[in-house]
């Protein structure tokens, strides 16, 4: 199965180091150094205090499922997928992003909220997204 | 200066319309608005809508020369920012008398503007590459998690529709009317779980229009505004903070009850933007009118329905009646009809009802709450 259809993000000057990091294998997200809070999608300045002394910082690649839909309808390029879980992780830092839960059959059993993840990184084109699994499976090779 | 609807329609025909422009349904909303309002085109002099073809060519297709435009665009709410705008404009003196349109091919697609959703967007960078395709599979992200947190079932979540179709029943213009259960609902489609086809709303061709002016130039009885609020959270859905309670919701709805000066116990008729069916359990919570997770079984209990002591969308709402795409057009149009009493599904003595209007998915929210009296 190829993932080479399936929408390819276009990084701008303020979200390249993100993309910078998944090519790396690396997720990484903004933290503010005056209030020490993470916060994510990118942005100049720290959406909680205002300050805008923040820096590029890897998390950890752990999350827990915060909510999600399966959808049955694929989009472009997710035809080929049967239903596939669009999800809202929360990582350990704190901040959410938009994934896909991989590694596992998508049912609603096997996908109850909170159960823990890891993320993984799929290759579209010249960018890496950022796909997460069930942190209870062996490592490596999830990522389709 | 007591600000007024003075003039409300929607165009002659809802639904599938592939003989109509997005423009044609602009204008023959603002006709049918002029109409009802018993006034012309000279008596406009402000004019707001969104999307295509946009203010400057409503006016100027209806031979208007406006003083005061707006083309405040934040999706399906964006009508009720209009009213509230228009309510402001007027107070400063920009302008008296405002022409507010909505029409959209959101069926048919004709004349209608291609979503430009690129990928270096901030949806296209981190929504997109995750295979959503349109509010479906975004506005629903939240109900999981509002389920799992309240303890709200998919039987509850089913009776939304359940409800609403109640009222469609009474009402000949809405898509769709015959009445439906439970189980009909759970064994719809499955479109994007936990969500069946009937717990989404229509996509339909329509148009609606208003005119807001002073009460003292209003030349049929007027319905007044006596209160309005506006507020935005996340652009996209995945950052919305709270994924149980729309932030957007609560603010416009405490701005708006503050400024009209009235309680939860003094609203006779409500109308919730019904795009998806959570939408109206949060709309109640965050209104105010139940406590946090009560609203599924409020719904469930009747209080909603015919005959309960909170009509909500009384038109069969998004759900059952049309939803063009952006539907408060449609959620304003019906409380004028109720405060007037000229509904299909008439309840009885409404004198103050709240219109809750969504845009985007929980992006952006107004409030407004109009009356058959006087502020």
């Amino acid at each position: 199965m190829t993932a080479s259809h399936k929408p390819v993000p276009k990084p701008t000057p303020d979200t390249q180091p993100f993309w910078d990091g998944t090519a790396e294998g690396e997720l990484r997200i903004q933290r503010c150094r005056a209030c020490s809070r993470h916060y994510f999608y990118p942005r100049p300045a720290c959406p909680h205090c205002g300050s805008d002394d923040v820096t590029w910082v890897t998390a950890g690649g752990r999350a827990t499922l915060y909510s999600y839909v399966i959808s049955h309808r694929p989009a472009p390029g997710f035809e080929q997928d049967g239903p596939y879980a669009i999800a809202v992780v929360e990582l350990e830092e704190g901040v959410r992003m938009m994934t896909n839960i991989v590694g596992v059959e998508i049912t609603p059993e096997n996908l109850p909220l909170d159960m823990e993840l890891r993320v993984v990184f799929e290759q579209r084109g010249d960018v890496y997204v950022p796909l997460f699994e069930p942190a209870g499976e062996p490592a490596g090779g999830s990522a389709r | 200066m007591n600000i007024v609807i003075a003039g409300a329609a929607e165009t002659d025909e809802l639904g599938k319309l592939p003989h109509m422009s997005t423009t044609q349904l602009h204008l023959q909303a603002a006709r049918n608005a002029l109409a009802d309002a018993g006034m012309t085109k000279d008596d406009i002099d402000g004019v707001a809508t969104v999307g295509v073809p946009g203010p400057i060519q409503i006016a100027h297709a209806l031979g208007i020369a406006p003083a005061w435009l707006d083309g405040t665009g934040v999706g399906g709410s964006s009508f009720l920012f209009h009213v509230r705008h228009a309510a402001a404009a007027i107070r400063a003196g920009l302008c008296t008398t405002v022409l507010i349109t909505h029409g959209e091919s959101g069926r048919s697609r004709v004349g209608a503007p291609r979503p430009a959703l690129g990928p270096d967007s901030l949806i296209g960078q981190f929504e997109l590459p995750y295979g959503v395709l349109g509010p479906p599979t975004m506005f629903t992200l939240t109900a999981l998690r509002y389920m799992k947190e309240t303890g709200l079932t998919h039987e509850q979540l089913a009776e939304v529709a359940v409800a609403q179709r109640r009222w469609a029943h009474r009402n000949p213009r809405a898509m769709y009317q015959d009445l439906i259960t439970v189980e009909d609902v759970l064994a719809s489609r499955m479109v994007a779980y936990p969500f069946h086809l009937l717990e989404c709303c229509l996509v339909t061709d329509g148009g609606g229009a208003l005119i807001v002016t002073t009460e003292e130039r209003a030349r049929r009885s007027p319905v007044h505004l006596l209160g309005s609020g506006e507020s935005a959270e996340s652009p996209i859905i995945s950052q919305m903070e709270d994924f149980t309670t729309s932030a957007a919701f609560r603010r416009s709805g405490e701005a708006a009850f503050a400024e009209a000066g009235i309680s939860h116990d003094d609203v006779d008729h409500l109308m919730i933007y019904d795009a998806f069916a959570h939408v109206p359990i949060y709309g109640l919570e965050d209104l105010g009118f139940v406590k946090r997770g009560e609203a599924g079984p409020f719904i469930a209990e009747g209080h909603t329905s015919p005959g309960g002591r909170l009509p909500l969308n009384t038109n069969g709402g998004g759900l059952s009646y049309t939803h063009t795409g952006m539907y408060g057009m449609f959620a304003i149009q019906e409380s004028v009809r109720q405060l007037r009493g000229e509904a299909a599904a008439q309840v009885p003595d409404v004198e103050v009802s709240v219109v809750l209007g969504n845009g985007g998915m929980f992006a952006s929210a107004a409030t407004l709450v109009l009356s058959s009296h006087r502020p």
